[in-house]
């Protein structure tokens, strides 16, 4: 790849996404969240404000947290992207997505990817966070929705979880007490 | 019901939401694939008021991958009126034409191949303007001499409701009288995913998806704006759709102009709103600023309230402009009054226009009761928590109907408020507080306490559709009219149709926001949603069940009353070996040599329930603040919220809408507003520049409840969506002044910045 590009041309960006190799000619203007999203057609990627505040774009770059939206596309050549995309394996949640639902952590969930990318980084860094870390560590992303307790709370219950402990459940599912039962009316 | 063995009701069931947004496979408007899709772009003014003296767009309109470029000149679209009860002149051209009256107006629209063109070309868009002084001041927009925004109109004035307008002062001759002017500050709801529309033409019809909190409602405003037969139009939200807290109900003018060019150009078409966008172009909530009296007699029972205020309605006027009429209907609060005089007057001003915000009218009721009454508490040397409560209406008042024609349906509030107390322990508070003004700490400590009652499904919003039906495989499918957009609709909604049928939540789908499955409804807001279509679903199950206890009965040969739900089906009581399966039950509802006489085939049924006026849900909350006298810095310290919605379907979903509601309260407390500079610039148009909290600022609440059903819904349920917004403002505010007010300061406008607390008491010393 050349160190500069006329208008009009593209640059190639080769990386890898969620494990998988990922090559495409892109415009050099174009931010890595737009190619996350577009090209690489991971929607899950969310954007709250694509100028660096509300964190909904949250990825990780070889495990780091990024801003998805400050970045450009050419940036993340020859680098391990992560994306929301990447937690879960097939059916089964990855432990903070699981902890976030057992803790009704998210509402309309449009800031949870980036929610959850910083979780991940934040829990690989310091695996049992105080609650005024969390807090600390959480404060470059916004959500509208759930004044965060909710979320801070996920993060504790994803603490339990990936120490193999039985956090304490905010919610039962909901097929407890239904099945089974006679009840007349 | 709730008594009932097995009733899952009350109980805190995980969402079923949960697992697809979870993992990002679930899809919002911007996400969804569209084959051939082109990308519209608004050029907006950067004037607050001027005249647009030319538009120059042909450099634009070559430029690579244009596909077309629009103006007044070449587009031409009915002006979209916010507010149709308004006088036609106040409408918003569409595109601006000859004038703009607010930074964001449309002055241009390009739609080109990719998003990045569409940018590119827009900057090569030449407008020449001939400025305008601009109005922001609303009061000052009301005087004989400010500039004009609507020359058709010759006045500012878009709108004016009252109480007792003719009467007298009702503070006048009283032992003690109170007065407070105070701003309920501009401010932007900021759902964390912006506004957006995808159009897509299919011959003569047209499909358009948008994050919306009514697509039933947007639907018909866009069949009107684009001529259509509304049968030709789908107007559908997505499954995801990022949060709306009242902005996202309406139909837009952005929304038009991409349908309305999507069909011209028989292309699909995205608006992807960027957030700086948003700012200006999503209405903005609040706005309000108003003067008051309280008068009291000697023993500190109110005696009379007079209230006068303005209400912005930015530049074309919206549903913003009447909410002053939910104000009027809440402005007694929880309190016996025995005479108020109140009168809004709703103007227009160069600035974004402002609609429904969480609360909507009713949270600037609640701040200027609580604001007036903590600083007659303060002149009259009385404990703020025992003002209220000699004030309160009683139990035994009720039924209410209070001087704004609210008829308030059941109300316990004396015991909220002493829930409140006790959590907090007051009395500690007022201890601790004590110690540290004795100590000369530079922190003080202040204690803010409010008492609150808010309307849900206001205005005629209690009636909503509801339908039950019960499919061949043994499912169910719910439809609603209503369209959750974060409020955990699909789980409350199946706990409720799975408890009174016994069908596992999982086997229930529920149907909402589409206008080819809905055929009609009044969307989510005004906290309407559980007790309408909530109540609509749990009547359709009740009639579905007793139906299929009828079927069952004539194919068990038994009496209906000895039929019960059992796993997968009915069975006579006692014998849940012989059960006859929902899909058993259907095939046999068609089958009309297995029906009954006389009953009609397919177990289903739909209904518009009927919650005859609005619920009147109450609380109250205690904050407990520390303020650095020497900084101005406000810390939060504790928050205790009693909120009283009715019975309780889901506690843990109802603690998530207390825990958001109080964050967005104390937002506008402490950190947000929508500030202009005098020409009428937008200075706070991006999220660096406006404020809002992140989980640093803020703190762990303690939330509870009492439950006091509501008589007007048979799940006794009343909203739950804006009480926290509404309780917690003014007791973070009330806190904060509370820990200053010894240093003689008497009130501070929100929000309660460092800057602003600081100079309040400098100024005070
Ligand atoms: S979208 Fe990137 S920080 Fe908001
Ligand atoms: S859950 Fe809606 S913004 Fe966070």
């Amino acid at each position: 790849m050349s160190n500069t590009t006329q208008v009009g041309e593209t640059a190639s960006l080769a990386c890898t996404i969620n494990g998988a190799a990922f090559a495409v000619e892109v415009d050099p203007r174009r931010t890595l969240s737009d190619v996350i999203r577009e090209d690489a057609g991971l929607t899950g990627t969310h954007l709250g404000c694509e100028h660096g505040v509300c964190g909904a774009c949250t990825i990780l770059v070889d495990g780091e947290p990024a801003r998805s939206c400050l970045m450009l596309g050419v940036q993340a050549n020859g680098h391990d992207i992560t994306t929301i995309e990447g937690l879960a394996n097939g059916d089964e949640l990855h432990p903070i997505q699981q902890a976030m639902h057992e803790s009704h952590g998210f509402q309309c969930a449009f800031c949870s990817p980036g929610f959850l990318m910083s979780t991940v980084a934040l829990l690989a860094e310091n695996p049992s966070p105080t609650r005024a870390e969390i807090r600390e560590e959480l404060s470059g992303n916004i959500c509208r929705c759930t004044g965060y307790e909710s979320i801070i709370k996920g993060v504790e219950t994803a603490v339990e979880l990936l120490a193999g402990n039985e956090p304490e459940q905010t919610g039962q599912t909901g097929q407890t007490g239904q099945t089974g039962q006679e009840s007349a009316q | 019901m709730s008594d009932v063995q097995g009733s899952i009701l009350g109980n805190a069931v995980l969402r079923r939401e949960d697992p697809t947004l979870l993992t990002g496979e679930d899809q919002y408007y911007d996400d969804l694939a569209v084959e051939g899709l082109v990308h519209i772009h608004f050029v907006r003014s950067v004037v607050a008021h001027a005249n647009l003296t030319s538009v120059d767009i042909s450099e634009a309109t070559g430029m690579p991958g244009v596909i077309g470029v629009y103006t007044a000149d070449n587009l031409e679209v009915a002006p979209h009126h916010g507010m149709p009860l308004l006088p036609p002149p106040f409408a918003m051209p569409l595109p601006a034409k000859g004038k703009v009256r607010f930074v964001g107006d449309i002055v241009a629209v390009v739609v080109a191949e990719t998003h990045g063109q569409a940018v590119d070309a827009a900057e090569q868009i030449f407008i020449d303007y001939d400025y305008l002084p601009a109005i922001i001041d609303p009061w000052k927009a009301l005087e004989a001499d400010a500039p004009i925004l609507f020359d058709e109109v010759g006045s500012n004035m878009c709108f004016e409701t009252g109480l007792a307008m003719e009467d007298g002062d009702p503070t006048e001759g009283a032992h003690h009288v109170s007065s407070l002017q105070m701003d309920s500050q501009r401010l932007a709801a900021v759902p964390i995913e912006p506004n957006g529309a995808v159009a897509i033409p299919d011959g003569d019809k047209l499909t358009v998806w948008i994050p919306s909190q009514n697509p039933i409602a947007v639907r018909g405003a866009l069949a009107g704006a684009l001529g259509m037969e509304a049968e030709n139009l789908r107007v559908a939200a997505p499954y995801g759709v990022g949060g709306g807290f009242g902005p996202k109900a309406g139909a837009y003018p952005e929304h038009i102009l991409t349908a309305t060019l999507a069909r011209t150009l028989n292309k699909p078409i995205k608006w992807t709103e960027l957030r700086s966008e948003n700012m200006v172009s999503l209405q903005h909530g609040r706005a309000m600023n108003m003067k008051a009296k309280m008068a009291f007699d000697a023993d500190g029972k109110i005696t009379g309230f007079d209230v006068d205020l303005v209400a912005e309605s930015g530049a074309y006027p919206g549903i913003g402009a009447i909410l002053t009429t939910f104000t009027q209907t809440m402005i007694q609060g929880v309190y016996a009054i025995p005479a108020i005089r109140y009168h809004a007057r709703s103007v227009v001003t160069n600035t974004t226009t402002t609609g429904a915000y969480r609360g909507a009218g009713r949270p600037e009721a609640t701040q200027l009761l609580e604001r007036i009454l903590d600083v007659a508490a303060d002149e009259m040397n009385m404990d703020p928590a025992e003002l209220r409560r000699i004030n309160l209406l009683q139990p035994e008042d009720f039924p209410v109907t209070t001087h704004g024609g609210a008829s308030y349906d059941s109300g316990e509030y004396e015991a909220a408020l002493d829930a409140a107390l006790e959590a907090a322990d007051y009395q500690g508070m007022l201890e601790d507080q004590a110690a540290r003004r004795e100590s000369g700490d530079p922190k003080q400590l202040g204690i803010g306490v409010s008492t609150y009652v808010e309307v849900t499904a206001p205005a005629g919003l209690h009636v909503e559709f509801g339908a039950v039906k019960v499919n061949e495989d043994g499912t169910v499918t719910a439809r609603v009219g209503t369209s959750a957009h974060g409020q955990s609709h699909i789980t409350s909604f199946s706990m409720i149709v799975s408890d009174m049928l016994g069908v596992p939540m999982d086997d229930i789908t529920i149907l909402q926001s589409d206008t080819d499955e809905i055929p009609r409804g009044s969307g989510t807001m005004g906290s309407r949603s559980l007790q309408t279509a909530g109540s609509a679903l749990h009547v359709a199950s009740e009639t579905v069940l007793a139906k299929a206890k009828e079927l069952a009965a004539h194919m068990l040969e038994a009496s209906s009353d000895d039929i019960v739900k059992g796993e997968g089906g009915l069975h006579v009581a006692g014998v849940p070996a012989n059960v006859v399966s929902w899909s058993e039950l259907v095939a046999a509802s068609n089958d009309d040599s297995k029906r009954p006489e006389g009953m009609e085939p397919e177990l289903a049924h739909e209904l518009d329930f009927d919650g005859q006026n609005a619920t009147f849900p109450f609380g109250a909350h205690v904050s407990l603040v520390e303020v650095d006298t020497e900084t101005g810095n406000v810390d939060m310290v504790r928050h205790i919220a009693v909120d009283d919605c009715g019975r309780i379907l889901n506690p843990m979903i109802v603690e998530g809408q207390q825990h958001g509601g109080i964050a967005q309260g104390v937002a506008q407390a402490l950190y947000e507003g929508i500030m202009y500079d005098s020409d009428g610039n937008p200075v706070t148009a991006n999220l660096m520049d406006y404020a809002i909290p992140a989980a640093s600022e803020l703190i762990s609440y303690e939330t509870s409840n009492t439950q006091t059903d509501s008589p007007r819904n048979p799940l006794g349920a009343k909203g739950i969506g804006e009480s926290g917004t509404i309780g917690s403002t003014p007791a973070i505010h009330n806190a904060v002044i509370d820990a200053v007010s010894h240093l003689g300061v008497r009130h501070i406008d929100m929000p309660l910045t460092a800057n602003k607390v600081w100079s309040a008491i400098q100024e005070a010393r």
